[in-house]
């Protein structure tokens, strides 16, 4: 099982770079993921990471795409609820990606 | 998502076990998640012991699984609104509409309304629900 290495704290990840474990996330966790994507966590990604995590809390899936798109325009504006957006944000896909940040399992739907 | 032609089938997911017990709640519930994505026309029935899925206040502390409950509130996200419980499978297990989760949707034609998603449904309108049906997959 592969790991990454979170202040010194050794993160289990699966063989696509989700956590193993949902409750070992940090916001340290996170950045260390999305530098591994050779990205920078703006505010703007934070609020639909923390986004995801709120959805998992609430309905423990994390959601596909569509729904993702749609959520997001509804909280946060319709300049924000669109695919544009979401994969400027996230190149490798708005729910993968932000998922795999997030500390979420990958949506169920993906492949 | 590739569209395979545009055909919307009808698929009606039957479910009739308790949710816990075995697997095939559970399964039913990522497979009517995964088929959202092909956009087609869904509706759920819950028969006999089946109505236990959509029970509120489920609590599996004790038997060490995840609680997936929570999940069918996210079906209206993926709109999923046609969830049909059989009157009688509730009435023989003491329960009633109120003891089930309060599933709902925003009705996109309507100023996005939140409807309810459960109806009651009798044996002989439960027959012409199956009837109507492209597809019927039983969990």
């Amino acid at each position: 099982m592969a790991s990454i290495d979170v202040n010194g704290k050794s993160v289990e990840v699966d063989e696509e770079g989700y956590l193993v474990n949902l409750s070992e996330w940090t916001q340290d966790a996170a950045k260390i993921l999305s530098a591994q994507d050779e990205l920078e966590l703006t505010d703007n990604h934070w609020e639909v990471i923390n986004f995801l995590r709120e959805y998992y809390d609430e309905y423990q899936i994390a959601p596909a795409v569509r729904v993702l798109t749609k959520a997001i325009g509804k909280k946060l504006g319709p300049e924000k609820g669109n695919s544009k957006y979401l994969y400027e944000l996230f190149p490798y896909g708005p729910a993968k990606q932000a998922c795999r940040f997030a500390g979420l399992p990958k949506p169920t739907g993906c492949v | 998502m590739e569209e395979g032609g545009g055909v919307t089938k009808k698929f009606l997911y039957v479910n009739r076990k308790a949710p816990y017990g075995s697997i095939y709640a559970l399964e039913s519930l990522e497979v009517v998640l995964i088929g959202a994505a092909f956009e087609q026309d869904v509706s759920l029935a819950f028969i006999d012991d089946g109505v236990y899925q959509l029970k509120k206040n489920q609590s599996t502390d004790g038997i060490g699984m995840k609680n997936f409950s929570p999940t069918y509130n996210a079906l209206g996200d993926y709109d999923i609104n046609k969830i049909y419980v059989d009157k009688d499978s509730l009435e023989q297990r003491g329960l009633s509409l109120d003891d089930l989760m309060n599933l709902t949707y925003e009705d996109e034609n309507d100023n996005y309304a939140e409807k309810p998603s459960i109806s009651l449904v009798n044996s002989e309108e439960l027959a012409a629900l199956m009837e109507q049906q492209d597809v019927v997959l039983s969990f």
